[in-house]
């Protein structure tokens, strides 16, 4: 049972504030020449929604709840693996130029 | 083993972040996925974890659910690992498109199974439950029709008379029915209800929306996601899919309003007005006349020229000229001409898309310049020259304050000594507005297919006499 940590609250609003702050701070900063990259980047974040998608599918107790159960992990799975490759193949192609011997 | 899935989570939500910021820089940003995915990959395996702990309810059910989840993962995950692998990268943003509504989805099914399972049935459960439902829901159905227009399989916007009086009935019968579920009763008849009608806003919402404003909305689908993610990990009382969530949610939404602005356009005008109804019988006549060139004399100007300024657009990718293109510059630089990319936020079909397609053709991103560093810069260039774009070059952004695109930050590429346009044609860009650079004095056309065009233009320079460029072997 993973609620032994129990967020309750206040405290999920610390948490969903400070999130917030960050992601606007890690954000502010970015050239435009990387937008495409992030948000393809940041796509690939929200991917950890398969997790919790597997989590509810681990605790499903009847055909419905493992139908829809299903889809999420499929989906959430499909996010984070299409996220990275997309990503990562568009961060790869950034390169400097060479020095000239 | 709680504690182990804790840990890695907390070790994951610290490299998603660390991994985005590392991602704000050219230099280290390929590092920063790299390390995002590690704490995805840890994330992920150790949520088999939650084996150990399901719920006493769900034990007789455990090895069914094992099964499903592995098949659920492996195809979903071999799928999209075959199609991002395959894809062109000319068609990313609705491949990005794609992929946020599937994590829309997933964080929508997580409520569902949530609600229609009868967990968590106090009212603030429920409530973080319903809007988590909700948010999901429309971003699945809001980013496949994204994906449907960006990918040309929805050419038109469909209007209709006061669609935005309908839209916001919806929407606040969606909340409407919402409360009732909460306050009243937590029946699966009125959940599943309110599933559909919650895609249903969601594509009516994004049905109207004109594909050259897509990218902002696929930006907003993209925070909208992080949102859901972010509520379904309250309600799984799960601190990474709450971080990682409510992170991609503030720093999506930053990113839409940025995209939106560079479009020259407020968010509330991309989702509720109708771009593209211009009415172009008042614009006036443009003085002038167009000069067309030939593709050889061109390249022979930009040979003797000591500064030259490339501005692409969209017109570049479509017809695959990119490498082309930087094969005409390396024969500049040989030559000892001076090149530049002026990149405007833009060009493409989503903001950094056309850095992306160049850096593909193997051009250095130190060659790649912003719109704000590059725009002092064009009164000292000999030539610009101006491939496959329309709108991010006219100047009557500038002037004309009747014109749609009036106030649009633009590439002043009309303070150049010569310009150069490459173009297919004689029509217009996307906001369908005449563009008065190319009959300024100091512009000629070039027309032609641009690969073509780039063809003609290597071969005009390799051409000139081989003593000049002592080092090439003749053809």
């Amino acid at each position: 049972m993973l609620p032994q940590i129990v967020i309750v609250g206040f405290v999920a609003l610390y948490i969903f504030m400070l999130a917030a702050f960050t992601g606007y701070e890690v954000i502010a900063r970015v050239p435009a020449i990387l937008h495409t990259p992030l948000m393809s980047g940041s796509n690939f974040v929200h991917g950890i929604v398969v997790v919790g998608a597997v989590y509810a599918l681990l605790n499903a107790t009847g055909v419905p709840e493992q139908v829809i159960g299903f889809i999420g992990v499929l989906l959430g799975a499909a996010n984070v693996a299409g996220g990275y490759v997309v990503t990562e193949r568009m961060l790869e192609m950034f390169k400097p130029s060479q020095k000239k011997a | 083993m709680d504690w182990i899935i804790d840990i890695c989570d907390l070790v994951a939500a610290f490299l998603f972040i660390y991994g985005l910021k590392q991602m704000s820089s050219p230099v280290t940003a390929r590092r920063g996925i790299v390390l995002a995915g590690y704490g995805m990959l840890a994330a992920v395996l150790v949520s088999f974890l939650y084996t150990f702990g399901v719920e006493t309810s769900a034990r007789p059910f455990l090895s069914v659910n094992l099964t499903l989840t592995g098949i659920a993962l492996v195809l979903g995950l071999g799928w999209a690992w075959w199609k991002g692998r395959t894809v062109p990268i000319t068609a990313m943003p609705q491949m990005v498109a794609l992929f946020n509504g599937m994590g829309g989805g997933a964080a929508g099914a997580i409520a569902a199974v949530e609600f229609f399972g009868g967990h968590g049935r106090d009212p603030i459960t429920l409530t973080v439950t319903m809007l988590g439902a909700m948010i999901g829901s429309v971003s699945l159905s809001g980013s496949l029709i994204a994906w449907a227009k960006l990918d040309g399989r929805m050419r038109k916007p469909w209007r209709m008379q006061g669609q935005r009086f309908l839209n916001g009935i919806v929407f606040l019968a969606l909340v409407g029915l919402g409360t009732y579920i909460v306050v009243v009763t937590g029946g699966a008849i009125g959940g599943a209800v309110f599933f559909v009608v919650a895609l249903a806003l969601g594509v009516m919402v994004t049905v109207p929306i004109g594909g050259a404003d897509m990218p902002v909305v696929i930006a907003l689908y993209n925070a909208l996601t992080g949102l859901a993610v972010a509520l379904d990990g309250f309600v799984l009382q799960n601190p990474a899919l709450m971080i990682a969530g409510m992170v991609v949610g503030s720093a999506g939404t930053l990113l839409t309003l940025l995209m939106a602005k560079a479009m020259n356009r407020s968010l509330s005008n991309v989702l509720f007005s109708n771009f593209g109804d211009v009415n172009l019988e008042q614009q006036g006549e443009i003085k002038g006349r167009l000069k067309p060139v030939e593709a050889e004399d061109a390249a022979i100007t930009m040979r003797y020229a000591g500064k030259v300024i490339v501005v692409p657009g969209y017109g570049l990718a479509a017809a695959q000229a990119q490498q082309k293109l930087y094969e005409f510059v390396k024969v500049l630089q040989a030559a000892g001409v001076e090149v530049k990319f002026g990149i405007h936020p833009v060009a493409g079909r989503m903001p950094g898309h056309m850095d992306v397609l160049l850096a593909e053709a193997g051009v250095p991103y130190d060659l790649l310049f912003e719109l704000g560093e590059i725009n002092d810069e064009f009164k000292t260039a000999d030539v610009a020259l101006v491939i496959g774009a329309n709108d991010v070059v006219n100047p009557a952004a500038r002037t004309n304050k009747t014109s749609p695109i009036y106030g649009m930050p633009i590439l002043n590429v009309d303070q150049a000594h010569q310009i150069y346009v490459v173009k297919r044609g004689q029509g217009r860009g996307y906001a369908g507005v005449e563009n008065e650079l190319f009959y300024a004095d100091n512009c000629n056309m070039v027309y032609g297919d641009a690969q073509a065009v780039l063809s003609k233009m290597v071969q005009a320079v390799k051409d000139l006499a081989p003593s000049e460029t002592p080092t090439q072997v003749a053809a």
